[in-house]
């Protein structure tokens, strides 16, 4: 419905600089603070209990202490009556044995017997291994969309491409890092998913830019991109709504196990939407790009035009 | 300009929805609180036995809904989960071992659809409760174990053959043999040519020297039995155990993935499924003093051990019968009321013990309990692997007389430990220890409390994500939401067909899928609004937007669905649950999305004119 006309390359250097400050404080966090890592990724054991009543996360840390766990975490869990433990991998006890023990624990001082609602334990081998499949499966993900993309368009874009995509990812790591989050298997998933999400949002304006390079051959670079960011920004900002209203009711019903994962995407889209809009064109015009450069390999914009009746 | 389908497009995309729709129906149904029996024996449960559980369960006062009996297994669907629990409390005592009793949830799925394979999708732990376990193999223990056992073998092979030799041992990864001389190297060698061809052979600069060493090949070999071995011995545990629906898959190299639906204890289970228990006969060493063997004096020919009281006794080095040749054993109680577990041998262990017992008749016999029992433990950081071998003497008794292939042993410590035991004699041994690596374990009430939020935030984000495009495209907005409806339909069959698991990140995979798939739509409408406004005619602005929108749609879900693609790659569990949706998702909304809505927009629009897209 609406009609824009925005100059976004233009003034691409305050969103450059917005960027480039949000990214060095990500990147700062993250070198100082760290993630911090779940179970998945670190080894150790969890156990999710929930009481009839409000719980006493007091007694409980105390009784903990006292029967040998003092490195357990307590914490409630979305609610008061719930209460999430969390212990280290421990050393000299049977990881095997570990939850039962701590259970016992805690039901010999508390009123009421503990509904376990969940116990999770890693071994450090199966952690690491975690955290080396997650590795893996972002490495592989972004040559191949370098490939991908550039095959289909041209290498400057899937520089472009990469490179919106990554500051999203470090800008999404940055909120989890500063908010102390705890970056579990689902936020990996998560960050997975919104690569894909912030990629198909950026694909979409380069693939207008492609398109209007062969069109409107007497503009300038800048004029093209400024237009093709221009028109479909409507689209953009609307899949961006679509998404996010999904992910509000994720976010709000959804329940905790998957809190962390909502916060990251719903955090995600909105960058991934800022970055496809301000970062990715106008780093493809950094890297050099003019119309000869998808001039000649690419024929199927070519038919669509003929296409046209 | 021919906005409109050809009849065999359009019933394409009629036959997609309506398949569509048939796979998600049984989704629908809900399932029935059950308990099934099954035989742990060989012979299949007859209908009789099937009567007698149905007025068994009637006589203790149940009604049940309906009673199945399919190809040896009996299924009694109940009113709800107490009954289910205390019926199969009920029939765990009265049918006793021979019986396997195990909870499940029976689908309610209407015979036409299952006629039509239709199935519901399979609920992930996180949703139905249960426990996951992730063992990981011993491998290097497997390959010891061979090494051990050809060492021996070359030892015997020699001596058999009277070839001469001076020492057979292991020794800095290689099977070392010694010989008397150099000239007995070429005997040997043809020898070890002829029988041991999985072992590499290297002739050191010591003349009188042969190494072996297991070959690449046979290493591989016997890590794949090792872990092909341990499959089945723990699937036959899990079966013993009595839960319905277990899920045993390898996972990686080393690896065995476990899955226990609706099981809460996870004690048992981890002992059921970690330890290696097996017997040993042995004849008991009467012709030495046990104190001197104490004081460091073992006689040659005899073996130190430990009663469970702690009192030492002397027992012969050789093993009369071990736990491998052991068919079938069960627990029950001797005459005198203690527990006892039956045991039944093959032939060359009842042909072995009935000599033996023949020439020893009026000596005492020792039963030897053993267990591997292994630890992880984690010292200064390292992940340290004990593997403890405990030997104790169950039971010593006089053979009063000659008994080959049934007998009974007593001498163990509790009902329990008989019925564990039998069960792991029963299973088979474990080819190599294994370890828990990870273990996931979720409540019952946990379990539904997750579908009930993944339910309520799928169907509120659907409706916020329905309103808005209603909102915002008016018409299309309602053909776009067609689509959507009809795309929620194909995801939810295909994860049928497919029999995967459904879990709360896959949950959370389809509530963005519905959130994104609009998207395809949103770049056609507006496109179509672009042409429009460039002066183009509602039918062509149609038309060239869906053309135009095409190769960008393409495009941009392609890079998405690879990423998804590495998700599931890489992926394990709960986020592999996500990734299939995910694939799913982006690949059935292009269809939707481009040729469904495109349908029903060629049936509103197409071949007339039009003044105005309520767009």
């Amino acid at each position: 419905m609406f009609k824009t006309n925005i100059n976004f390359i233009g003034n691409r250097n305050i969103a450059l600089i917005f960027s480039a400050v949000l990214s060095i404080i990500a990147i700062g966090s993250l070198a100082t603070r760290g993630l911090e890592m779940g179970i998945d990724f670190t080894g150790g054991t969890l156990i999710e209990v929930g009481y009839q009543q409000a719980a006493d996360l007091t007694e409980l840390r105390s009784t903990l202490t006292a029967e040998g766990f003092s490195d357990a975490t307590v914490q409630n869990f979305g609610t008061t009556k719930d209460v999430l433990i969390r212990l280290k991998p421990h050393e000299g006890v049977s990881s095997a044995d570990l939850s039962a023990k701590v259970l016992d624990a805690i039901n010999k001082t508390t009123k009421e017997p503990a509904i376990i609602h969940r116990v999770e334990f890693v071994g450090p081998q199966v952690g690491d291994d975690l955290a080396e499949d997650g590795f893996l499966a972002l490495l592989y993900s972004t040559i191949g969309i370098l490939i991908y993309v550039a095959w289909r368009f041209e290498w400057k874009f899937s520089v472009g491409a990469v490179i919106a995509t990554f500051h999203d990812v470090i800008i999404t790591l940055g909120l989890f890092s500063v908010l102390g989050l705890e970056f579990d298997l689902t936020v990996l998933a998560a960050i997975l998913a919104l690569i894909g999400y912030s990629l198909n949002d950026t694909i979409v304006i380069y693939d207008r830019i492609r398109e209007d390079f062969r069109l409107l051959r007497n503009k300038s670079t800048e004029e093209i991109m400024n237009s093709a960011i221009n028109v479909t920004l409507s689209r953009t900002i609307i899949t961006s709504l679509t998404v996010f209203l999904a992910l509000v009711s994720l976010f709000f019903l959804g329940g905790q196990i998957i809190h962390n994962f909502s916060i990251a995407l719903l955090f995600g889209v909105v960058f991934g939407t800022y970055s496809s809009i301000f970062i990715a064109s106008p780093a493809v015009l950094l890297l050099g790009i003019s119309a000869e450069d998808l001039m000649a390999p690419v024929k199927e914009g070519s038919e669509l035009m003929d296409d046209r009746p | 300009m021919q906005n409109s389908f050809p009849l065999w497009k359009n019933l394409l995309v009629l036959i997609v929805f309506l398949v569509g729709v048939i796979y998600t129906l049984p989704n629908l149904y809900g399932d029935d609180p059950s308990v099934q029996v099954s035989s742990t024996r060989p012979a299949k449960l007859g209908q009789e036995q099937a009567n007698q559980i149905e007025s068994a369960i009637k006589a203790a006062g149940f009604t049940a809904k309906a009673f199945e009996f399919t190809d040896g297994l009996v299924l009694a669907r109940l009113n709800s989960a107490d009954d289910q629990l205390k019926v199969a409390d009920l029939l765990r005592d009265k049918m006793g071992d021979d019986y396997n009793v195990a909870l499940n949830l029976a689908p309610t799925t209407p015979v036409w659809l299952r006629s039509l394979g239709a199935e519901a999708m399979y609920l992930g732990l996180d949703l139905r409760g249960g426990v996951h376990f992730l063992l990981e193999v011993d491998m290097d223990a497997a390959v010891k174990q061979a090494d051990d056992r050809y060492n021996d073998d070359v030892r015997l092979a020699l001596r058999n053959e009277k070839l001469r030799y001076q020492s057979v041992s292991k020794d800095s990864g290689f099977i070392k043999v010694k010989l008397n001389s150099a000239d007995d190297k070429p005997a040997v060698l043809t020898l070890l040519g002829k029988d041991f061809r999985t072992l590499d052979v290297t002739e050191p600069n010591e003349q009188d020297q042969i190494w072996l060493k297991l070959s690449e090949k046979e290493v591989q070999d016997i890590k794949k039995f090792a872990v092909a071995q341990n499959m089945t011995t723990l699937r036959n545990r899990v079966n013993e155990l009595g839960v319905a629906e277990p899920v045993i898959q390898q996972q990686g190299e080393n690896r065995i993935v476990i899955q226990l639906p609706g099981v809460q204890d996870t004690t048992r289970a981890k002992e059921i499924l970690g330890t290696t228990a097996t017997l040993e006969y042995r004849l008991v060493d009467v012709e030495h003093d046990v104190q001197r063997a104490v004081e460091g004096h073992v006689p040659v020919g005899s073996r130190l051990y430990y009663e469970r009281n702690g009192n030492p006794i002397l027992l012969d080095r050789r093993v009369i019968v071990t736990g491998d040749q052991i068919v079938d054993a069960s627990s029950g109680v001797d005459q005198d009321g203690r527990p006892s577990v039956n045991i039944s041998l093959n032939g060359v262990g009842a042909s072995k013990m009935g000599k033996l017992t023949q020439a020893n008749v009026g000596k005492p016999m020792a039963v030897v309990f053993i267990e591997y029992k292994v630890e992880t433990k984690l010292v200064n950081g390292q992940k340290i692997r004990h593997k403890q071998k405990v030997e104790k003497v169950i039971n010593v008794a006089t053979i009063q007389g000659v008994f080959s292939n049934r007998f009974q042993t007593t001498g163990l410590d509790s009902p329990q430990e008989a019925r564990n035991l039998s069960l792991l004699l029963r299973a088979g041994a474990l080819a190599a220890p294994v370890d828990i690596v990870e273990e996931r374990t979720v409540g019952p009430s946990l379990g539904q409390d997750n579908i009930n939020k993944g339910m309520l935030s799928f169907v509120v984000g659907f409706a916020l994500v329905v309103l808005f495009m209603m909102a915002y495209y008016r018409l299309c907005g309602v053909f776009a939401n067609i689509a959507l409806v009809f795309n929620v339909f194909i995801i939810l069959a295909v994860l049928s067909m497919l029999q995967a698991t459904l879990t709360l990140p896959g949950i959370a995979g389809i509530i963005l899928t519905v959130g994104m798939s609009v998207d395809a739509n949103v770049l056609i409408f507006e496109r179509i609004k672009e042409e429009i406004r460039n002066g183009n005619t509602p039918q062509s602005a149609i038309y060239i937007g869906f053309e135009k929108a095409f190769a960008t749609i393409l495009d941009s879900n392609i890079t998405t669905l690879l990423v998804a693609v590495m998700l599931f790659g890489f992926g394990t569990g709960s986020v592999k649950g996500f990734a299939v949706t995910l694939i799913i998702g982006i690949l059935s909304s292009m269809f939707t999305a481009i040729t469904g809505t495109r349908m029903i927009m060629n049936w509103v629009y197409g071949n007339r004119r039009v003044e105005k897209l309520s767009i």
